[in-house]
């Protein structure tokens, strides 16, 4: 394999970029990311990221840090010469998942700020949006997802989480005094969200359209436990009831008066709901001025919520459109087998893009441990190891941190095995069957870590 | 020098966490103890709380392990030291001697920092620190 071609320069993508220099791939590495930052890390973007006192915030200008200095081989896509990205400093340096040294020995071509739109149909030439084409051996598919929207235009102060450019829309909007804040969605980004605002003395309602938030990660018991945790931490949850459409301001020429006569999907044309309770139909009143503010969020049991800022957390969906026309099969994510290959033996995918074995986990830690492996058999040229790894996932919510590890299936039985859900901390176990198949811990990491241990060690016996 | 707790209160395999500005984490690793800054160099977490397997730490939140002697990360996702402390026991009791916080750990690759061990006395006075504090100060004491 002469050229090697890692789509998506984030998380699953520089752990791919590792994996090949560390497996002795020595030929030429291309990182073509569509984000104009080198790799960061996301999950402090719902955390601490948000809470970091304005104080600390740091216009880009200002702030060329020494991830830009060390990186000769970022082209700028306008000019085709090395560019400075406009990474920032202090409190966002501490995203940086690489550095200046790493980024030398690394000795790829990264080419950020631009985007791959096509892929041909034998997985050998990548197309770019500006439209060159990277003729390659190699694939390495990690292009990630990106957070799922309400239809329609989205109004001033209404955000989704996701990137850095999200998060830093979302933090200017919460440092202009309090603010009435709707987060729509109870998932873990938003709970972290609302946990954030409340923090930052905001007044949070949580809407989720199910009975419970988390139900199908952590079963009733546990998503119930973190029901109280929005409740105890001094936020609204509105659960059972899902968004009817976003009220906003009359548009600016209208003298930025209220208006509240017109959700964008009234009761007479609101469209049949989706699962999620979110209507996925096209806004029918899709205006083109976007300058009206948000003023409320209009709840499909008629509800009105007034609201500054609503962040829209329902979720993400694969960045797979760029792969249309392969022959690749693309069903909710990239089709792979065990060891991460897909249908062509010389594309890989890794990270919340791919579909491993039927699964497709959202988590930092499988887009960590997938790429050895998939690298692996890129270079063996076929599947020559599966991917062994336990599901882990992490969640920092009003002080609390919820850690979660293994399989729930879906009539397992829950028993708190360490601790109380009263108080402190504890450690849950879930059984199925008399075996120990999944566990959660809520600030009870020493205990949590063993059983953790536990069930890899019990998964490879099984294997 | 900060008293810690009695050498007998830190059986093997346990850690303590001192509330200092920052936390120290301080470790009985096998029989030998060791302090460094608690908080994870890569994110937010308590390595007192951590997985203790020789004089390696596991970090309890994303994994990255850390070699108590040095303080260097051992595997990602670190990819920064935590400092060292200097540990001594006097009459029966720990202590940890604080490293100058404003000096910036450089990489121990030389073993100079050797391990106390609860059965050599004379070597307990361990230092972990990377400034160039002489290892020793002979005020260690196990019995
Ligand atoms: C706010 C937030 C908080 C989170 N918190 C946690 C947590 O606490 N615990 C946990 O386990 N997980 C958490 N996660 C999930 C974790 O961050 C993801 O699992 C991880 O980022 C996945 O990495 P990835 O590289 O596969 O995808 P991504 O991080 O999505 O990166 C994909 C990259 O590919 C780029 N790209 C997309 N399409 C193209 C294209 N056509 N051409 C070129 N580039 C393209 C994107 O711009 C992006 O930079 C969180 C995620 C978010 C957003
Ligand atoms: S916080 Fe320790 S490894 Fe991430």
């Amino acid at each position: 394999m002469n050229t090697v071609t890692v789509v998506g320069a984030s998380l699953a993508g520089l752990y791919a970029a590792r994996e090949l220099r560390a497996q002795g791939f020595d030929g030429r590495l291309v990182m073509v990311g569509a984000e104009p930052y080198l790799p960061y890390d996301r999950p402090p973007l719902s955390k601490s990221f948000l809470t970091a006192t304005a104080t600390t915030a740091v216009t880009d200008a200002s702030t060329i840090t020494a991830l830009d200095a060390a990186t000769p081989t970022v082209t700028d896509r306008a000019t085709g010469t090395a560019a400075h990205p406009p990474y920032a400093s202090a409190p966002e340096d501490h995203l940086a998942l690489t550095d200046p040294e790493e980024i030398a020995d690394l000795a790829a071509e990264w080419l950020l700020g631009t985007r791959a739109t096509g892929l041909d149909q034998r997985g050998r030439a990548v197309l770019l949006d500006d439209g060159r084409t990277v003729v390659t051996d190699g694939v390495v598919v990690a292009t990630g997802a990106s957070a799922r929207r309400l239809p329609g235009p989205q109004p001033a102060g209404v955000h989704t989480l996701r990137t850095l450019a999200d998060a830093r829309a979302l933090r200017a909007d919460l440092t202009c005094g309090p603010r009435r804040v709707v987060v729509i969605g109870g998932g873990f980004i938003g709970a972290e969200t609302a946990s954030s605002c409340v923090a930052l003395g905001h007044d949070v309602t949580v809407v989720e359209a199910a009975p419970l938030p988390l139900l199908p990660q952590l079963g009733p018991d546990m998503a119930l436990f973190c029901a109280d945790l929005h409740r105890k931490g001094g936020a609204r949850l509105l659960t059972g009831t899902g968004v009817a459409g976003l009220h906003r301001m009359a548009p600016a020429s209208a003298s930025g008066v209220a208006d509240p006569g017109t959700p964008r999907l009234g009761p007479s044309n609101r469209a049949p709901s989706s699962p999620s309770g979110i209507s996925d139909r096209p806004d029918p009143s899709d205006r083109p001025d976007l300058s009206g503010h948000v003023t409320a969020v209009e709840l499909s049991d008629g509800r009105v919520l007034p609201a500054d800022v609503v962040v829209v957390g329902i979720g993400a969906v694969p960045n797979t459109s760029w792969l249309s026309g392969t022959s690749l099969t693309v069903s909710d994510g990239v089709l792979c087998d065990g060891g991460c290959v897909t249908s062509l033996a010389q594309v890989v995918a890794v990270g919340d893009v791919a579909r491993v074995d039927g699964v497709r986990a959202e988590h930092w830690t499988s887009a960590t441990e997938q790429p050895r492996v998939a690298v692996r058999n890129l270079l063996a040229a076929r599947t020559v190891e599966p991917v062994a790894a336990l599901p882990y996932f992490w969640s920092d919510q009003y002080g609390s941190r919820i850690q979660f590890a293994g399989h729930r299936l879906a009539d397992a039985t829950v028993r708190i095995a360490e601790g109380s859900p009263d108080d402190g901390g504890f450690l849950a176990l879930y059984e199925h069957a008399g075996r120990v198949t999944a566990a959660l811990a809520v600030d009870c990491p020493r205990p949590f870590m063993r059983a953790r241990r536990e069930l890899r060690v019990r998964q490879a016996t099984a294997a | 020098m900060i008293p810690v707790c009695r050498l007998e209160d830190l059986p093997a395999g346990e850690s303590v966490r001192l509330d200092t500005t920052p936390p120290v984490a301080v470790f009985n690793a096998d029989g030998a103890l060791y302090a460094v800054d608690d908080t994870c160099s890569h994110q937010d977490a308590s390595l007192s709380e951590g997985w203790l397997e020789g004089c390696l730490v596991e970090c309890p939140l994303h994994a990255a392990s850390f070699d108590l002697r040095t303080g260097e990360p051992t595997c990602l996702p670190a990819r920064r030291p935590v400092r060292t402390h200097r540990v001594s026991v006097v009459d029966g009791t720990i202590h940890v001697h604080l490293t100058d916080p404003t000096v910036t750990p450089v990489p121990a690759s030389a073993p100079l920092t050797a391990a106390a061990s609860l059965s050599a006395p004379a070597s307990l006075a361990a230092s972990g620190s990377s400034a160039g504090r002489a290892p020793m100060t002979g005020e260690g004491s196990a019995a």
